[in-house]
């Protein structure tokens, strides 16, 4: 059971060894960006996987709230609510 | 700096199922002369299933997987207690080999990064590396049934 008022959030596998291996940690936040404040925190280092140092999502990292990618929203900004699920996944992307 | 002579071998080999190995490069050859991608999810080193996934890159020398539709692959191997075991990208028309662009992008230290090179287009070539804080460590690929 989750708290009242948290918010569930997929640790994608490369970033779970800043959350001691848990694939689901749960925080508090009404935008995306609180929300990864609040998450970084409690385990340091994580936010700088997914922000650069101005806020903004990395260009090479996603997050999904409620499925929906928060770039195509208000990016740090987007608002999130209790029961939400937010899910950070970093790209998959190269070439020759 | 990163050359073939740099290639360590990794630890453990990838196992890879015949009809994965053989889907990778049908899926090489059905996308050039663009590249493809994919993953494989596995279960404890087991390969269980094998996604071709959209390359969301223009031209022929780059790869993006689709984000929408790869959250949605691993949001539901995650919820099935499975992970990526294998992202497989090809490489048209150069080695089975990670690029400098494959080696600043690669996100994923514990997914064998596998490449189909189809240079020699009747001798497809695949080859699979871990790439860890940009360091190459080739693995060796055991085709099993």
């Amino acid at each position: 059971m989750s708290d009242a008022g948290s918010i569930q959030v997929l640790i994608p596998t490369p970033l779970r060894r800043f959350t001691n291996g848990e694939a689901r940690v749960s925080a508090e936040g009404v935008t995306v960006g609180e929300l990864l404040s609040a998450l970084d925190v409690r385990y340091p280092g994580l936010g700088t996987q997914v922000r650069e140092a101005d806020g903004q999502i990395r260009r090479f990292v996603n997050v999904f709230v409620n499925g929906e990618n928060v770039r195509d929203r208000h990016g740090a900004e987007t608002p999130v609510r209790p029961g939400d699920e937010v899910g950070i996944i970093p790209a998959m992307a190269g070439g020759r | 700096m990163t050359s073939p002579l740099d290639t360590a071998p990794s630890a453990a080999p990838l196992l890879l199922p015949v009809a994965m190995h053989d889907e990778i490069v049908a899926h090489a050859r059905a996308e050039a002369p663009r590249e493809c991608c994919g993953i494989i999810a596995g279960r404890d080193g087991r390969a269980t299933r094998l996604y071709r996934l959209m390359n969301v890159e223009p031209g022929v020398t780059r790869y993006r997987v689709d984000d929408a539709e790869l959250f949605r692959v691993y949001h539901d191997l995650n919820d099935r207690g499975e992970d990526v075991l294998v992202i497989y990208h090809s490489h048209p028309a150069t080695p089975a080999y990670p690029s400098p662009t494959d080696l600043g992008l690669a996100a994923w230290p514990d997914a064998f990064y596998v490449i189909c090179s189809l240079a020699a287009p009747e001798a497809p070539v695949v080859r699979a590396f871990h790439i860890v804080d940009g360091r190459i460590a080739e693995a060796e690929i055991v085709v099993d049934g």
